[in-house]
């Protein structure tokens, strides 16, 4: 399947030559397709005429080719990458494009790899929990309270900040007990959620793993929703995980009552016990397990 | 045949968007232990594409707006045709199932008193979409998707269902599917199968469609022995991009128009009010000034822009046909000259984005270039209004790939909210059947080997063409012959096509092996796609008279005596697919009545 490298250029004349990753959990390598380049293409497209013409059995996610449902993340030249969302014309055609399958999960085969890591995190995060309706059935929130909110909801779950998330991608064993990301940025979105009523700190400093990110800012800077995850939404849990830690009354309401923590299971479908007064402010609901 | 692994459940349902999540919801919360099968994985679903809003009458932002104004408004915009029970269901339920997503987490953008705001859209006379910016669509599946997740639903991602089940009586008693991973059979029992399996988009060229449209539900229906409804009506969005060529056929919002955006031919002139039709006459403004009150003052008509989108998109066409279009063979929807760039930012930001990136175009700068893109399947199964059954026992359908709620053309807005009403009904209703069943019927291992062998023939096959081959030109032939304005003979040179795409297609190669192989996968699709669009196709050319979505240049009129008072009807027979014609349900004369004040 190697090609011949051919003259090209960056406005749709002469050809390009992508050099995909082919191969499974048992190993694979790096095999050139030349493909004449088209005008006004994105690396997705490309791959597609690849997969029409040359290697029909080439495996890739891809969804809605917009940008909306995060499916055709890969490392385009080792960047992490929507493809369907990197124009041909904004990279260097004139060498080898390189893409390879995102590294931070195991490889199914070519550029599809097993994010199963997400979906099992996904389940571990207590849902939504409504304070119930006011008397008059309707449920009041201020625009600007809910744009805080809204700007965690953009997120595509492209898991492009997880696979660049240096705690992960680089220690495999840190998995089970960091979520990543992704999810912090939905608890953010939950504890930012001017009508949820639960506490989830405890869980987030202790089974989601926190505390394990050093705020480097890889995954802001490959958002393709622009999220600010690390400025607004890690360092706030981070900050709110901290004051409740060291609030000593917050410690003694963790002591005495010792409730057990929030599970899907336990709070799924059920009218959470008492409303949080106004969504920036915690007023602190006694949760704890022993010993934390 | 080895064993295959087999799953059982009361109630399977196929499709994880938004109405297959949302009646997998129901039908565990009604008691049923439940399944959701998809092709991708979770939460990637098309819904996820759903821009603009969910209509449903709340009257937030309009006090008068009431169900029977939505109900009014739906059957107008399908152009009669729809199932009337269906329209009057879904717009009485909507505003609990835009509410109840509240409650589940959604965060819709809000009025200036905090409720649910509501958005303007073509078609609907009052400010009826309850939204999030320009992406509603992605709140709503997530929101569902995070349900589902609490409620420890089963979800099978990235599986394709071959094809259904059916125990010695007919009735549907599961499926065999396709693990696209490893490329082995799953087997699924399940006393009751919803299909919810969306569109069809992919058998067209310009499409805002993701790959999974591929008809899949509508053909396991007809192959099952179900009859479909109203095949013909395929809806062209009016503004899909046109350029870069790349993203030719991207969904632009009708959100546009609803906050301001106006069409505009090459010459800067407002096409529109030249295409006025005679049944919008009395609610569409006929000069500038009047169209642009209407924003702030809902007693004038509103502006042509936002006619109904079967209408929009042949005046579109025939601008571009009369030599007045853009540069790249579209026309100009212009906000930018409207309204100020915050607000554009605002309301409409996935839309900036998609522009700025994909076409390097600022929409608050400059106009947008836009055409008309196959967008939205209204036929479908046929079901009853109530429990959304087929019929076929066991089998029940909602969302796109059920026919009868939008009749022959689909108002904007409507499909988010057709999706939560009718996906919470079938839910119910097919949970209740299958606790009510009690015995899981069996297929027998014969039925699932034939299926399992014929899904592995395609590697048997030497020298066929290439799957994606086909599948071009099929789309090429579906966009020029059966596409927004069809004629008899385009129709039959179509089923000639079709008649040679067929048996092309049982010759088809796959190379490589079963794992994870797109090829073998899209040889699968086409056999969908192959039956929706001949359903299509014959149901085209048995309509001879032009009616929403469905447009016939040698019968351009409505034909209200014969053809509007009919559902055309395709199913199986003898293992042929064929058409017939059977009465439209008639509404009750309190129903009628609304429709004699109109007029």
């Amino acid at each position: 399947m190697a090609e011949e490298m051919a003259a090209s250029s960056n406005d749709g004349s002469g050809s390009v030559v992508l050099r995909i990753w082919r191969g499974d959990a048992e190993g694979g390598e790096f095999r050139d397709y030349e493909m004449p380049a088209v005008e006004g293409e994105v690396v997705l497209d490309v791959v597609h005429r690849v997969q029409a013409e040359m290697a029909p059995d080439l495996a890739v996610r891809w969804n809605c080719k917009a940008g909306k449902c995060g499916s055709c993340s890969a490392e385009v030249n080792g960047k992490p990458s929507l493809m369907c969302m990197t124009r041909m014309s904004s990279i260097d055609t004139t060498q080898p494009i390189t893409i390879s399958p995102m590294r931070a999960f195991p490889i199914m085969r070519d550029l599809v790899t097993d994010v199963s890591y997400n979906f099992e995190m996904a389940k571990k995060i207590p849902p939504f929990s409504p304070a119930p309706r006011p008397a008059d059935g309707v449920y009041r929130m201020d625009q600007f309270d809910v744009d805080r909110a809204q700007e965690f909801h953009k997120c595509i779950e492209c898991f492009l900040c997880q696979n660049v998330c240096h705690v992960i991608r680089d220690h495999e064993d840190n998995k089970p007990r960091y979520s990543g990301p992704r999810f912090f940025v939905r608890l953010a979105a939950l504890e930012m959620h001017p009508l949820d009523t639960l506490d989830r700190r405890e869980l987030i400093s202790e089974d989601l793993g926190i505390g394990l990110c050093n705020i480097t800012k890889c995954c802001t800077e490959v958002c393709p929703e622009s999220i600010h995850i690390t400025d607004n939404a890690i360092i706030p849990l981070k900050e709110r995980v901290v004051d409740a830690r060291y609030d000593p009354i917050a410690w003694l309401g963790r002591t005495i009552l010792r409730r057990p923590r929030p599970t899907p299971a336990s709070v799924a479908g059920k009218t959470a016990p008492a409303a949080r007064s106004g969504q920036l402010i915690f007023t602190e609901v006694p949760s704890s397990s022993p010993g934390s | 045949m080895a064993e295959f692994e087999t799953h059982s459940v009361d109630v399977l349902v196929i499709g994880a968007g938004g109405a297959g999540l949302r009646a997998a919801i129901e039908a565990q919360a009604t008691g049923a232990s439940t399944a959701v099968v998809c092709k991708s994985l979770l939460g990637k679903a098309h819904t996820v594409m759903a821009e603009g809003g969910v209509a449903a009458a709340l009257g937030n932002v309009w006090p008068d707006d009431n169900w029977q104004v939505h109900f009014r408004d739906t059957m107008r915009g399908g152009k009669m045709l729809n199932n009337w029970r269906m329209a009057q269901l879904h717009a009485l339920e909507s505003p609990d199932r835009v509410l109840e997503l509240e409650e589940w987490g959604a965060l819709f953008d809000r009025t200036p008193d905090g409720r649910i705001l509501q958005r303007d859209f073509g078609g609907h006379r009052y400010a009826r979409l309850a939204h999030v910016g320009d992406r509603t669509g992605l709140e709503m599946l997530r929101t569902l998707q995070n349900r589902a997740v609490a409620l420890g639903l089963e979800v099978f991602m990235e599986c394709k269902v071959l094809r259904l089940l059916r125990d010695g009586s007919g009735a549907v008693c599961g499926a065999v599917g396709l693990w696209r991973e490893s490329g082995r059979f799953v087997v699924f029992l399940a006393k009751a199968v919803i299909l919810a399996s969306g569109g069809i988009g992919k058998a067209w060229k310009f499409t805002s469609n993701s790959w999974e449209s591929t008809g899949d539900g509508h053909a396991l229906a007809l192959w099952a022995g179900a009859d479909l409804i109203e095949m013909e009506a395929v809806q062209f969005h009016p503004t899909g991009m046109i350029w870069p060529a790349s993203a030719r056929g991207l969904l632009v919002t009708e959100g546009v128009r609803g906050d301001g955006g106006v069409l505009l031919n090459k010459d800067g002139e407002r096409f529109m009010f030249r295409y006025i039709p005679d049944f919008y006459a009395k609610e569409t403004a006929d000069t500038i000034e009047e169209a642009d009150r209407w924003y702030d003052d809902k007693s004038v008509r509103r502006p042509p822009e936002l006619l109904p989108r079967d209408e929009v998109a042949r005046a579109i066409n025939s601008e571009v046909k009369a030599g007045r279009g853009s540069t790249h063979g579209g026309v100009y929807l212009d906000i930018a000259s409207r309204r100020p760039a915050e607000y554009i930012k605002r309301r409409l930001p996935s839309m900036y984005h998609q522009f700025k990136e994909l076409a390097d175009v600022d929409i608050t700068a400059q106009p947008m270039e836009i055409g008309p893109t196959c967008h939205y399947m209204m036929g479908g199964v046929r079901v009853d209004a109530e429990t959304e059954r087929s019929t076929v026992e066991g089998l029940y359908a909602a969302g796109e790939v059920a026919g009868g709620m939008h009749g022959a053309n689909r108002l904007g807005g409507n499909s988010l909210s057709d999706l939560l009403v009718f996906g919470r009904r079938a839910g119910e209703a097919a949970a209740r059947y299958a606790l009510e069943k009690g015995e899981q019927a069996s297929p027998g291992q014969a039925q699932i080997d034939e299926i399992a062998e014929h899904a592995l023939s395609y590697f048997a096959n030497e020298s066929g063409d290439n799957p994606y081959t086909i599948h071009h030109e099929l789309q090429d032939a579906m966009q020029s012959l059966v596409g927004i304005i069809r004629t008899e003979s385009e129709l039959v040179r179509a089923l000639e096509l079709l008649d040679e795409f067929d048996s092309r297609a049982e010759k088809v190669s796959v190379e490589g092996h079963r794992q994870f192989n797109p090829g073998w996968h899209l040889a699968l699709d086409i056999e969908s796609m192959l039956a929706v669009t001949r359903s299509t196709t014959l149901a085209a050319l048995e309509r001879k008279e032009s009616r929403g979505g469905h447009t016939r240049d040698d019968y351009p009129n409505p034909d209200p005596e014969h053809y509007g008072k009919v559902n055309i009807v395709v199913s199986l027979k003898n293992d042929k697919i064929s058409v017939r014609e059977e009465p439209l349900p008639q509404m009750p004369a309190e129903l009628a009545a609304f429709f004699d004040e109109a007029h």
